[in-house]
C-alpha cells in the first residue's frame, strides 16, 4: 500500500541531464498547488478583512487582520448559538459513523465469507444501488418519514446508515475481506468458532484500515450533507452546520458578509482536521475502490 | 456410503470443512451436510438482515412508490390521484424543464471530460517519483473532500462574482462580463470550474492504476524507439483503460446529480434558488423546486424517474462501449 512506488525510469546521465526535468516538474506542481489552495487561502484571508474589502480587494491577506468577523459569530445566527449547529452536526456524524461501520461490516462479512443461497443475486442488487441516483428515492422516502411523523427528527438522516444502504462502503469492505486468507477462518472453525466469533474476533481487527476509511468518509459526508438536512429539518435549533450556514447566507449574508466568510471557514475546520490527520487512509481507500471495481 | 466434504459441489475453496480437531478426517453424511448448509444460509441471512431491511424499506419500496407517484397528482395533503401520463406531458411541454435538462447536459458534457483530463494529466505528472510527490498528491486530493460543502459554494460565489479575482483577470484581457455568478450564461461555468477543481479523487484512482502498469512494457517500447506520445497511446492508455472506465462512469453519474453547489451558488437573496434567469438551474434543483417548494410530489417523482432513465441509459451505453476500448488483463478481474 506504499504510496511511494514509482513509475519513473531512473534516468542515466548526470545532474546536468536531470535538473531541468525536475525543475519543470516542481514548477508545474507548484502552479497546480496554487490553484488548489487559492480558495482556501482566500477564505482565511477574507475572514480577517473588513466586510467591504473581501470581494473587491485582490490582496489575499489583509494588511491589518481583524478579528471582528469571528467576534460577530459569538452572537450566533438568528439567536441560535453556533455551538448548537456544531453539536447537531457532530451528533449526526458520530451516529452515522457507528451505524455505517456496524451495518456495512456485517453485510460485507456475509458477502465475503458466508456461502448462502441467493448471495450472488443480493450482491448484484447491492451493486445496482451503487449506481442508483439518490433523487429517485428522495420523494418517496420523504413521504414515508412524513407518514411516520419523523419530519424534524434525526431518524430519516440516520436510519439508512444503520441499514447498510451505503453500498460504496459495503463494497469497499467486501473487497478487503475477500483478500484475507481463507486459512484464518478454517483454523477458527476447527477451534469451534461460529460466524459471529470469526467476524468479531478475526475479521473486524484485520479489516481495520477499511473500517477506518469508511468511518472517515462517513464522517465527512455527513458533515457536508446539505440536501438531507434541508429536506428533513425545519426548526433552526435542530439545524446542522451546513444548514445554519445557509440560513446565515439568506438572513444576514449581506449585512454581515465578513461574519459569513468567517463562519464558512469555521464550518470547514473539522473536515480539514480529519483530512490532515487521516489523509493516508482516505487516499488509499479511494485508490482501492477504483482498482478493484 | 456418504460423500466426503471435498467432493461436495459448490464447496470448493470455502472454509467450511469441519473436521474434528483430533483424529483422522471422517466422511460426512448427507444429513450432516444438509444441516450445515442450512446453518450457513441462516447465518448469511442473519448477517444480511440490516441490509435486507434497508433495501426493502428505503430502496425497493420507495422506488415502487415513486413509480406510482409519477402517474398521480400528489400534493402530500390529499391522497394521490391517478392522472396517467399527464405529469410526463406537462414535463415535456414545460420550457423550464427543458431548460434544466439543457443546463444539466451542458454541465455534464463540459465538466466531466475537463475534470477527467485534469485528473489524468496531473496523475501522469505525479506518477514520476520526485521529492514531495506524496505531499502534492494529498494536497490535490483535499478539494474532493470539501468541494461539496456549503462553505466552498459560498467561497465560489464570491470568487466568481463581479469585481472579484476571476472578473479582474478577465478585464486585464479586455473581457468584461461582470462576474460569472451574476450572468445567466456564465454561472454554469463557475460550477464547471468547481467540479474541475475537485479533480483529486479521480486523480488518485488514475495514480493507483498507473502504478500497476509493468515497467518492462515501457522499456521494451523505448528499445523499439517509440516516443513519449506513442508510449502513452499504445501502452499507458490501454493499460489504465479499466480505471478510466471506472472514473468516466462514476464522474458522469455524479455530475447528473449535482445539487448543493448549484443551489448555493445560484441562490440569491430574493429566494431564487436557481441562479439569475435560471442560469444554474440544474435538473435536481428544478426537481427540488417542484417537489418541495411547489408541493408537486407526483410531478417531481416523474422527473426523478426521467433522471433514473437517463442515468441508466448512459450507464448502459458506457458498459456496451467498454468492449471496444477497455482492456482487462487476464486474471485481473
Amino acid at each position: 500500500m506504499s504510496a511511494q512506488a514509482t513509475d519513473a525510469t531512473p534516468r542515466a546521465g548526470g545532474l546536468r541531464h536531470k535538473l531541468p526535468g525536475s525543475l519543470a516538474w516542481h514548477i508545474g506542481s507548484l502552479l497546480i498547488l496554487a490553484v488548489i489552495l487559492y480558495p482556501v487561502i482566500w477564505v482565511i484571508g477574507g475572514s480577517l478583512k473588513e466586510s467591504e474589502d473581501i470581494v473587491g480587494s485582490l490582496d489575499l491577506l489583509p494588511g491589518e487582520p481583524i478579528l471582528d468577523n469571528y467576534k460577530s459569530l459569538a452572537d450566533g445566527i438568528a439567536d441560535i448559538s453556533i455551538s448548537t449547529f456544531f453539536f447537531n452536526s457532530l451528533f449526526l456524524a458520530v451516529g452515522s459513523v457507528i451505524g455505517i461501520v456496524a451495518s456495512c461490516s456485517l453485510t460485507a462479512y456475509a458477502f465475503a465469507r458466508i456461502r448462502f443461497a441467493g448471495r450472488n443475486l443480493l450482491f448484484t442488487l447491492m451493486i445496482g444501488t451503487l449506481l442508483l441516483p439518490y433523487h429517485v428515492l428522495l420523494i418517496p422516502q420523504y413521504v414515508l418519514f412524513r407518514n411516520m411523523e419523523m419530519i424534524n427528527t434525526y431518524t430519516p438522516l440516520l436510519l439508512g446508515k444503520y441499514l447498510a444502504t451505503e453500498a460504496f462502503f459495503v463494497f469497499l469492505m467486501v473487497q478487503f475481506m475477500r483478500n484475507m486468507p481463507k486459512e484464518l477462518d478454517e483454523a477458527a472453525r476447527l477451534d469451534g468458532c461460529g460466524h459471529f466469533r470469526i467476524y468479531w474476533s478475526i475479521m473486524l481487527p484485520l479489516c481495520r484500515p477499511a473500517l477506518i476509511t469508511s468511518a472517515i468518509f462517513t464522517f465527512i459526508n455527513s458533515w457536508n450533507d446539505f440536501m438531507g438536512p434541508l429536506i428533513y429539518l425545519n426548526e433552526p435549533d435542530k439545524y446542522t452546520v451546513s444548514l445554519g450556514l445557509k440560513m446565515f447566507v439568506d438572513q444576514e449574508g449581506l449585512a454581515n458578509y465578513g461574519g459569513m466568510i468567517a463562519m464558512s471557514l469555521v464550518a470547514l475546520l473539522p473536515v480539514l482536521a480529519f483530512f490532515l490527520a487521516f489523509q493516508r487512509y482516505l487516499i488509499d481507500g479511494m485508490a482501492t475502490s477504483g482498482l478493484k471495481g | 456410503m456418504g460423500t466426503t466434504v471435498t467432493h461436495a459441489p459448490a464447496m470448493e475453496g470455502l472454509s467450511q470443512d469441519s473436521e474434528p480437531r483430533h483424529g483422522p478426517v471422517k466422511p460426512e453424511r448427507p444429513a450432516a451436510l444438509k444441516r450445515r448448509r442450512r446453518r450457513e444460509n441462516l447465518a448469511g441471512y442473519l448477517f444480511m438482515s440490516p441490509w435486507i431491511a434497508g433495501f426493502l424499506l428505503l430502496t425497493a419500496g420507495p422506488m415502487v412508490a415513486s413509480l406510482y407517484f409519477a402517474f398521480t397528482d400528489y400534493n402530500l395533503f390529499d391522497a394521490p390521484k391517478w392522472i396517467g401520463l399527464d405529469n410526463f406531458s406537462e414535463m415535456f411541454g414545460d420550457p423550464r424543464w427543458r431548460h434544466s435538462v439543457q443546463v444539466t447536459l451542458w454541465y455534464v458534457v463540459v465538466g466531466t471530460p475537463l475534470k477527467l483530463v485534469a485528473a489524468l494529466g496531473v496523475a501522469l505528472l505525479l506518477a514520476q517519483k520526485r521529492r514531495g510527490q506524496a505531499f502534492y498528491r494529498a494536497a490535490f486530493y483535499a478539494p474532493s473532500l470539501i468541494g461539496a460543502s456549503v462553505s466552498i459554494a459560498i467561497v465560489w460565489k464570491a470568487i466568481f462574482s463581479d469585481d472579484a479575482i476571476v472578473d479582474r483577470m478577465q478585464k486585464t484581457f479586455g473581457i468584461d462580463v461582470g462576474g460569472w455568478t451574476g450572468d445567466p450564461d456564465m454561472i454554469i461555468y463557475s460550477l464547471v470550474a468547481l467540479t474541475v477543481w475537485q479533480f483529486g479523487a479521480p486523480m488518485v484512482i488514475f495514480l493507483a492504476g498507473l502504478k500497476q502498469v509493468p515497467r518492462e512494457l515501457y522499456e521494451a517500447a523505448e528499445v523499439d524507439g517509440a516516443g513519449k506520445l506513442r508510449r502513452f497511446w499504445n501502452i499507458t492508455l490501454p493499460m489504465i483503460s479499466p480505471v478510466l472506465f471506472f472514473n468516466v462512469l462514476l464522474e458522469t453519474i455524479h455530475s447528473f446529480q449535482i445539487f448543493s453547489s448549484a443551489y448555493i451558488v445560484g441562490g440569491g437573496a430574493g429566494g431564487n434558488a436557481c441562479g439569475p434567469a435560471d442560469g444554474s438551474m440544474v435538473y435536481t434543483c428544478y426537481l427540488y423546486v417542484q417537489g418541495f417548494e411547489n408541493s408537486r410530489m407526483g410531478l417531481a417523482s416523474a422527473m426523478a424517474w426521467m433522471l433514473l432513465v437517463a442515468v441508466a441509459l448512459v450507464t448502459a451505453v458506457l458498459f456496451w462501449s467498454q468492449k471496444r476500448w477497455v482492456h482487462y488483463e487476464e486474471g485481473a478481474r
